[in-house]
């Protein structure tokens, strides 16, 4: 049935006389100085309800111990065979009750009751972030699923701030995406949010209620060791 | 691909239309109801706001919009070609393509594919199409509970309603209507009008529904023929969760959502939200290229994409009309219609309702079902001015109106149901009206035979009550003008 359907929707589809291919127009999407990117990215990403947080390389996990401690947070999932994972594990592990650390480690199937009501927060990295419009880029794989940025009500992202680019036009076209896209690409501009109940803002309906950025700083020494 | 069809779902006539009044009574009733007026007038100012914040530099909007009405007749002009080269793409990445010809067809490949995984509870996130498809109903009709994600759309289906607009579907409602219906159906929450405690309560019982899904459905905002990849837009994240926590992902879209490029996505999308709700971008842009791969540890084993044709292929074939299919579903031209903005979205009685709706809805459901639609414009132009991918949405209503009051019999008409609203005394009229212009001695005597006896014609004479039935009957002057142009001594004739 359904090759039939195919066949008779796209001969309808070919009997119609082809439009003209209208010419592609000039169209340039906002550059920015190096030095307004970085504040463009955090204006906008702030003006949608996150909280951005610059951090050293080194010191970071130091740092997001004390601001998750401010909200209570006990229990953290981590993505145990990244850099930033490894990094957290290695660095809370000395320190003080700091939160638990859950790894994302198994299918989805195994850890689903854990993910869906059991973590508190979840630290990822990001592949990059965009100034324009305040978002973050997440190529979710193996080692960092993809409901890492969605299930817990608190999502921590690390940004490398030298990874800000000015468009996501830009960045497709650097990064020559559409040679290979991954399994899901996601862009996150904020938490989660609703204005679903008399255009009343209300955020964490679904995904995260927060979303903390930890801004990492270019120190030319460290941007050469990651 | 055997998959199980029921031959039996329920017959759907009207696709695109609930049954009863007409658009007028539905209007006259929406009008007098002052709390559904004050609903729709506050929220349409404020989007109004946002979208012209959005964009308020002329130069850089009008370049903006010129490349993504641009990218979407670029789609529609190689639209059989690209549909095969997304379905390749797609296929090669390991999404099952689907076509659909009618919701039926549509509604049974849904049904087949769930059955085959044996999915008995379905969560959805927001679309449009599958509201077209009357899909839910179709499956409760065979025992399948599809639950609402969107906070909005699961407000509507508590309340047993249809969205009254495309992005905001409970915008008709306020906050106590909405206290009051959670509080009823919300276990353990009483009424509050707190709007993050209601949110709370909603995360609260659908996060069990998304955990316990055997299935998710969704829309498409667009596929991307180059690299089979379908690009979906939320600020809730309940289409990220539809998409990712469950097994199985059933992604639902017309057949026009085609682009050709990946790089036809970045205006599209800085054009798509801005113009909808005025935000700069949604929270979550979601593009998913390919099911849960070897040694990745979440996301559906199996991906499914349904294009639907229903109608849209008849659309496409009218040089004029294939404009409609442009439409990225952004709700400005609803926000901005003075019309939708009085009668809210119900009035319509169709799925799509405002501006898009009255050219869609007639084109799909037809003229004979939907005729009263293209009417219910003024052409005061407000949506072709916001559209971002330039639809000349006036032109195509006007045209419309000419095709339903076409003399039927037309072998192949363009629109179906043309025809159906001619009336014999109206195209008598107009037949009159032609001559009596065309020779001016027929002219100068019908005009001074009205201004003698046109104030005795009453009120509701036939022809005339459609007109005084909301205004005031017009008065005639005693005199006609070149009457009284010859008496003050001007003649150029
Ligand atoms: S017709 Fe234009 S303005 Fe209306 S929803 Fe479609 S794209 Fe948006």
């Amino acid at each position: 049935m359904s090759d039939n359907a195919r066949s008779r929707i796209l001969a309808r589809l070919r009997a119609a006389a082809p439009g003209p291919v209208p010419p592609r127009p000039a169209w340039t999407p906002p550059t920015y100085l190096a030095e307004e990117r970085r504040a463009r990215f955090i204006a906008m990403i702030e003006a949608a309800h996150a909280e951005v947080h610059e951090v050293d390389q080194t010191t970071w996990p130091v740092r997001l111990r004390s601001i998750l401690a401010n909200k209570g947070v006990r229990r953290v999932m981590t993505a145990p065979t990244t850099a930033a994972g490894q990094q957290l594990a290695a660095v809370w592990a000395d320190l003080a009750d700091a939160p638990a650390l859950i790894a994302y480690d198994q299918p989805v199937e195994v850890l689903k009751p854990v993910l869906v009501r059991d973590v508190d927060a979840a630290v990822t990295m990001t592949r990059g972030a965009i100034a324009e419009t305040g978002t973050l880029v997440l190529w979710p794989s193996p080692a960092e699923p993809r409901l890492m940025s969605l299930l817990p009500p608190i999502h921590v992202a690390l940004v490398e701030e030298w990874r800000i680019a000015d468009s996501l036009a830009a960045l497709m076209a650097d990064e020559s995406w559409a040679a290979a896209m991954p399994t899901n690409a996601v862009l996150i501009s904020g938490p989660s949010k609703t204005a679903d109940i008399e255009q009343t803002l209300a955020y964490g309906v679904h995904g995260p209620k927060e979303l903390i950025v930890l801004l990492v700083r270019d120190q030319e020494a460290g941007a050469a060791a990651v | 691909m055997a998959l199980e069809t029921m031959p039996d779902g329920p017959v759907v006539e009207n696709p695109a239309m609930d049954k009863g009044p007409d658009f007028t009574q539905r209007a006259h009733a929406a009008l007098i109801d002052p709390g559904l007026r004050r609903n729709f007038r506050r929220a349409m100012d404020g989007l109004m706001e946002k979208r012209a914040a959005q964009f308020a530099d002329p130069v850089a909007w009008a370049a903006l919009r010129e490349r993504g009405a641009q990218a979407r007749a670029a789609a529609l002009a190689r639209l059989p070609d690209l549909l095969e080269e997304l379905e390749a793409r797609c296929a090669a990445n390991g999404i099952q393509v689907h076509w659909a010809e009618t919701i039926e067809d549509g509604n049974a490949i849904v049904l087949g594919i769930l059955n085959h995984h044996r999915a008995r509870q379905v969560v959805k996130g927001k679309s449009m199409v599958s509201e077209e498809m009357h899909l839910n109903d179709h499956l409760a009709a065979h025992g399948i509970t599809a639950i609402e994600s969107d906070l909005g759309e699961y407000i509507i289906q508590l309340a047993g309603e249809l969205p009254s607009h495309i992005v905001m579907p409970c915008i008709h409602k306020n906050k106590d209507q909405i206290a009051t219906l959670l509080a009823a159906n919300i276990p353990g929450l009483g009424y509050t009008e707190d709007v993050a405690a209601l949110t709370a309560a909603a995360r609260r019982i659908l996060r069990d529904r998304f955990a316990a899904a055997d299935a998710g459905i969704s829309g498409v905002n667009f596929a991307v023929a180059e690299t089979g990849t379908l690009v979906l837009i939320e600020n809730e994240g309940n289409g990220r969760l539809s998409t990712t926590l469950p097994p199985l992902h059933i992604a639902i879209t017309g057949i026009e959502k085609v682009v050709e490029r990946l790089d036809d996505i970045p205006p599209l999308l800085a054009l798509l939200p801005r113009s909808a709700t005025g935000q700069p971008i949604t929270t979550y842009v979601n593009m998913i290229t390919s099911p849960r791969k070897p040694g990745e540890k979440d996301g559906p084993a199996a991906v499914h994409l349904i294009l639907l044709d229903n109608g849209r292929s008849r659309v496409f074939a009218d040089a004029q009309l294939r404009d409609t299919l442009r439409c990225i579903r952004c709700g400005a031209c609803i926000n901005h219609c003075p019309v939708y903005a009085r009668v809210g979205g119900h009035s319509y009685g169709s799925v799509y309702p405002g501006p898009i709706g009255k050219i869609l809805t007639p084109q799909i459901a037809g003229l004979d079902v939907a005729g009263d639609l293209p009417h219910a414009s003024t052409l005061c132009n407000a949506c072709v001015e916001v559209c971002p991918v330039k639809i000349p949405i006036a032109d195509i209503l006007v045209r419309l109106r000419q095709e339903a009051a076409q003399p039927a019999g037309a072998a192949t008409p363009a629109v179906k149901g043309a025809g159906s609203r001619r009336h014999i005394a109206e195209a008598l009229v107009w037949t009159v009206w032609r001559w009596v212009y065309a020779w001016p001695w027929l002219h100068h005597r019908a005009t001074r035979l009205l201004a003698r006896i046109g104030n005795w014609i009453p009120a509701r004479a036939p022809l005339l009550r459609a007109w005084t039935r909301n205004r005031t009957r017009p008065h005639f002057a005693g005199q006609t003008l070149h009457e009284r142009a010859r008496r003050a001594g001007i003649d150029h004739e």
